[in-house]
């Protein structure tokens, strides 16, 4: 197993290295750069301002200049936010969309697993049918409906909280409710799938037969297997919600590192974009090996390649 | 990159089964499929919906007349389900809007359906070093900016978008209107996103099916890698196959209203079902109607789609069949 | 289960409602700070007038620096700042400042002449890049020369520190307006002592914009700043003014989304937003007019034609589809702000500029206009793209317009909308037929709308060019007074009505909600608001 994370690990530095490369020459290509404004400046200030950012030499020799710096760490300065470093920008806003980020998988998790294993475990039964019913409504209600109905609800109308803010430990409640609840939704019907699957296996009807109560059959022996959907799911989906949500930190003005995704590739802010595509893929790259290892170690079937 | 999709699904492991004959996987399942009351409903409402998103504006208002004057009215007899701010008849855009999104919906994630599993079913069959480097392709694809891929996208296809757009005007009683080249550019970028998991789902589901005695049995009897994959390997993993599918078509459909701000997708004053939810999430306060109704089809639609699905599964479930 | 997990979590908010809500207010016991929290747009970039060019960024700065003029809260005049008075030479080509001597900056160094003789030094450094060097070197004599390196000598450029309190500007050319012009933060002062410290004068980024490092000369100082949450300033306890200021401090909250920004007005954590969406307008006139804030806005929105491009090449065309728009509905129905219907470029009575020139006709003319051009009851119309960047309200406005054309002229033409860098490179490198554009104004005079339109603007993006136009523009610029000058004026709006290269279609308006308990932020033409006059009810 050790042989094969390392080997992972080695294999990361060309994914990387051609992420980073294909990013850069792919904003270059994209129409309008960081100082196209509404009020056009005039060329000889263009002029300066692109040698100002050393974007007036030739493109290879910004790219292997880019990479120069990347080795040490460097991820250049922003070009929307002249005092501002991406590094600096990353230090500050990812720990934000990592408190949230906890916050809302806490949520997730819990709501999430609970409705799914009852509504497995119970099948068919009204339980079932309202556990999965109400996932259905998280699938169906998008974010960008929630987060304002709960604010209208919550904030405006009975006013227990902010409207929107991240300055207060109540300013994480109704955030963290809404990217957690559209998460519990899909873990609730992947939860109950999964177990649904395993429920129906010899192994289980063998304990069955044996006697066992319900809830060891559940806890002890199908719990294990039931979960490997979510796991897959949740690999890839926990370096999504960690890296903030654009359309959540919008609606609620969280500090976050999410809208950052989104709103550097509008600025063409070219370092800042592709310091976070940097960050997104490291963190893409482990959670899907930890995905991997784990599933081995759920199923021991699979074994490592 | 964070999407608006959900990114892997379920892997569980279909263990001890065997496989039946093909015709008579199929016959069975959709024999089971006609037995299973809510995948009938959930069939029925989606056929219904369909031709009333596609026939329907033969005979509704027009989507894109104005009343500026009436603005945003409630239901009335004249408008059944009110109006919008430009004062135009919100159940003919939602009609319209169906055509889209329903479009969007099949077509996108059919694209992400056939790259997606080929693509999986390929490196997890094949292993080793290929199916190294092929996995670690979509990892380079994941991290890309999508935003940036979309634009870029629509800057250098700007010239055959027009070209099918000036080809199509041709046919009017298509009554797409402008803009189709771009419709079809945006089941392009979507799929292009969409099938990543799909293929990441199909390979831990064909390394999960690859070691039984079944496939070792196809391989003795000397057939080919492709009839293996195609004829023995996937029909055994259709359930999460299904189930992913049918929790794709919703991200898929909102999708589409990211990407409209881009400028890619319908072009006003056509819509589609998740332009209208997120313009109706804006004004929910003053025009609750705006919100409500199209997100009612909406969910209509996603709870019918889910039925099925969950009854196409079962349907298909091998394991099941022999009970 | 759901239940009682429900109830758990209403005790929990209620509980955390407790220690929640107005983090700002002020101890107990203690005379209640006059703290105004302000929805400012956007994060600012930054906060170093030389670095920046946007809105958000000069409402902050407003705070924390002054010019040598500086606006009057109600009409935007220029009134003395920094300078407590000027001459003005004969030939209108010398400015004499003389600076107050209580002018200090915040870490008590006096306010030089030779300060803002090396800001503007700075200003104009070419590798300093500032996007506003051109506010000083289209009117100071020599300073082109110095930004483009044919000048090494700044001592040759027409600006002069004859001692501590005494500046003297040159310029190449009379500029009427010139006083105006400066009240922008293009012409503040910077510590370019401070500056010097934290990596040099032709650097931007450097740290002295930090919280901690920031020196400045306005009535309040930077006190913190938590990027894309808030910043927040104080009174300054060295501003000369300071017995005037009545804030104890500014709030400004970065918030994008209107609707979010709403939302915080009525929960009361902010006093003055930024915007108000169109839909929300008419329920404020309604049930909370006292709220709603409606003053005109010196900018016009408007809709460019590129005029190589054809339909559009034929001025009959452009003017068939400028008759054919219902104007009164449009801002009735659709953008909701009584804003005011434009037929001609420049704005009503700005400096006391009216334009005679009036686009007039009926639908019936512009009907006979666009079959003169060759598409009678609009049978033939070649197609007809109108781009427009991502935003509910351009598209409410795309549609309406369309449908007008449609129902008064027959035409058909495609809305297409891009994301916005995407949309301005469009208009910028001419790929466009017909686009939508608003323009705001720098500072109050008539040449703002009219200096655009020249032939070869870095703004005209029309390919529009008219010699006799460029003509009276240069005349313009060499008119000895205002009446000639206006005179001139006429003319020029009178060619563009004529040939309407861009086709007017509103005049703006400032929408926002501003609490009845803010006092002192008069409606202005620019709506700037210089902060030492505002104060708060608490």
């Amino acid at each position: 197993m050790l042989r094969f994370i390392a080997r992972r690990i080695l294999e990361t530095i060309p994914v990387l290295f051609v992420i980073v490369t294909v990013t850069f020459f792919m904003i270059r290509f994209v129409p309008g750069g960081p100082f196209t404004a509404e009020k056009a400046v005039t060329p000889e200030i263009l002029r300066n301002l692109e040698a100002h950012y050393g974007l007036d030499q030739p493109l290879w020799k910004q790219y292997f200049n880019y990479l120069g710096s990347l080795l040490h760490g460097d991820l250049g300065p922003s070009f929307k936010y002249p005092n501002r470093t991406v590094n600096e920008i990353i230090a500050e806003k990812l720990p934000v969309s990592i408190e949230l980020g906890t916050e809302a998988l806490l949520v997730a998790l819990v709501l999430g697993l609970t409705a799914g294993v009852f509504a497995a475990a119970r099948r068919n039964s009204w339980l079932d049918y309202g556990a999965s019913g109400l996932a259905m409504v998280g699938i169906c209600v998008p974010t960008f409906v929630m987060g304002p109905l709960l604010v209208l609800v919550c904030a405006i109308h009975f006013g227990w909280f902010n409207a929107s803010g991240w300055y207060t430990p109540a300013d994480r409640v109704l955030p963290a409710l809404t990217l957690g609840g559209y998460y519990a939704a899909y873990i609730a019907r992947l939860t109950r799938g999964g177990m649904l699957e395993v429920l129906n296996q010899d192994y289980i009807r063998t304990a069955r037969a044996k006697g066992a109560s319900e809830l060891r059959i559940i806890f002890r022996h199908a719990l294990r297997g039931g979960l490997l959907p979510v796991v897959a799911f949740l690999g890839p989906g926990i370096a999504d919600i960690l890296t903030g949500s654009f359309v959540i930190e919008t609606i609620f003005q969280i500090p976050g590192l999410g809208r950052e995704f989104v709103t550097s590739a509008f600025n063409r802010d070219y370092t800042l974009i592709t310091g976070t595509v940097i960050l997104y893929a490291a963190l893409i790259i482990a959670l899907n090996l930890v995905v991997d290892v784990v599933q081995v170690w759920l199923n021991p079937k699979l074994r490592f390649e | 990159m964070p999407t608006l999709s959900p990114k892997d699904l379920p892997s569980a492991d279909l263990a001890a089964g065997q496989l039946e004959q093909g015709h008579s996987l199929w016959s069975d399942a959709w024999h089971r499929l006609r037995k299973n009351k809510p995948a009938v409903f959930g069939g029925v409402v989606l056929i219904a919906l369909a031709l009333l998103c596609f026939l329907g504006p033969l005979f509704s208002q027009s989507y894109e007349i104005q009343n500026l004057d009436l603005g945003a009215a409630p239901p009335s007899a004249q408008h059944w389900l009110g109006t919008d701010t430009l004062g135009r008849d919100l159940f003919a855009r939602i009609l319209f809007g169906g055509r889209i999104s329903l479009l969007v919906g099949l077509v996108a994630s059919v694209v992400a359906l056939i790259i997606g599993v080929t693509y999986g079913a390929v490196a997890g069959y094949l292993g080793g070093k290929v199916d190294t480097v092929m996995m670690r392709i979509v990892d380079i694809m994941y991290a890309l900016p999508f935003t940036i891929f979309v634009i870029l996208l629509m800057v250098f296809l700007k010239d055959p978008m027009q070209k099918v757009d000036a080809w199509l005007s041709q046919y009017r009683w298509l009554s797409f209107g402008q803009g189709m080249g771009k419709i079809l550019l945006l089941f392009a970028a979507i799929g292009a996103v969409e099938w990543l998991t799909m293929a990441r789902i199909v390979r831990g589901q064909i390394l999960s099916v690859k070691k039984m005695e079944f496939i070792e049995a196809a391989r003795a009897l000397g057939y080919g890698p492709g009839r293996i994959i195609f004829r023995h390997m996937i029909p055994n993993i259709l359930g999460p196959i299904i189930v992913y599918t049918t929790l794709t078509i919703p991200a898929v459909m909102l999708l589409e209203s990211f990407l409209s701000f881009l400028g890619l997708g319908v072009d006003a004053p056509m819509s589609s079902w998740g332009t209208l939810i997120k313009d109706g999430a804006e004004k929910m306060e003053e025009f609750p109607w705006l919100l409500v109704f199209p997100g009612s089809i909406f969910s209509l639609t996603l709870f019918s789609l889910n039925f099925l699905g969950d009854g196409l599964r079962d349907a298909l479930d091998v394991r099941a069949s022999k009970d | 289960m759901g239940n009682r997990l429900l109830a758990l979590f209403v005790a929990a908010a209620l509980l955390l409602n407790g220690c929640g809500r107005h983090s700002a207010d002020s101890v107990a016991g203690a005379p209640p700070k006059k703290i105004l929290n302000f929805g400012n747009g956007t994060e600012p970039q930054d906060i170093d007038p030389q670095a920046v060019n946007g809105v958000p960024e000069f409402n902050i700065i407003l705070a924390l620096l002054e010019g040598l003029v500086s606006y009057d809260p109600h009409d935007q005049h220029p009134i003395p700042g920094v300078a407590k008075s000027w001459e003005i030479s004969p030939d209108n080509l010398v400015y004499t400042f003389h600076l107050r001597e209580d002018a200090k900056w915040s870490n008590g160094d006096p306010v030089t002449a030779q300060d803002f003789l090396l800001s503007y030094k700075r200003m104009l450094t070419p590798s300093l890049g500032a996007e506003y060097a051109y506010m000083i070197f289209n009117y100071v004599a020599g300073a082109k020369d110095y930004y483009d390196g044919k000048l090494k000598d700044f001592s040759q450029v027409g600006i002069k520190a004859p001692d501590a309190h005494t500046l003297q500007i040159t310029l190449t050319h009379p500029t009427p307006y010139l006083l105006k012009a400066m009240c922008h933060m293009a012409w503040f002062p910077v510590p370019v002592k401070v500056i010097a410290k934290f990596g040099g004068l032709d650097r931007k980024g450097t740290d002295w914009t930090r919280p901690g490092n920031f020196v400045g000369n306005g009535p309040f100082r930077l006190k913190s700043w938590q990027p894309n949450q808030r910043l927040v300033v104080e009174r300054s306890p060295t501003y000369w003014d300071r017995a005037n200021v009545k804030l104890d401090e500014i709030d400004f909250f970065p918030v994008e989304n209107a609707n979010a920004e709403e939302n915080m007005f009525r929960t009361g954590q902010l006093d003055i937003t930024s915007e108000l969406p169109p839909d929300k307008i008419p329920f404020y006139k309604r049930d909370h007019p006292d709220q709603l804030r409606i003053a005109p806005f010196l900018g016009l929105y408007f809709y460019s034609c590129n005029v190589k491009r054809p339909p559009l090449d034929n001025v009959k065309v452009r003017r068939a589809l400028a008759l054919a728009i219902d104007r009164e509905s449009l801002i009735k129905n659709v953008v909701k702000g009584d804003e005011q219907p434009a037929y001609a470029v420049s704005y009503p009575g700005v400096a006391g500029y009216v334009p005679r020139a009036r686009l007039t006709g009926t639908v019936d003319e512009a009907r006979r206009l666009l079959a003169e051009a060759g598409y009678p009851d609009g049978r033939g119309f070649p197609p007809l793209e109108l781009l427009y960047n991502t935003s509910e309200g351009h598209r409410a406005i795309a549609e309406a317009i369309q449908q007008m054309w449609k129902k008064n002229l027959n035409v058909d033409i495609s809305l297409h909308n891009e994301e916005w860098k995407v949309y301005l490179d469009a208009l910028n490198t001419k790929n466009y037929q017909l686009g939508r554009y608003g323009w705001i104004a720098d500072y109050i005079d008539p040449n703002v709308f009219l200096d655009l339109w020249e032939t070869g603007g870095g703004n005209n993006d029309t390919n529009w060019s008219d010699p006799e136009y460029d003509r009276l523009l240069a005349a313009s610029r060499a008119a000895p007074n205002d009446q000639d000058r206006y005179e001139i004026y006429q003319k020029m709006d009178a060619i563009l009505v004529d040939q309407l290269p861009i086709i007017p279609i509103y005049y703006y308006t400032r929408v926002h909600l501003v609490s009845p308990k803010v006092k002192g932020y008069w409606p202005t033409l620019l709506d700037m608001h210089p902060w030492q006059y505002v104060d708060i009810d608490r």
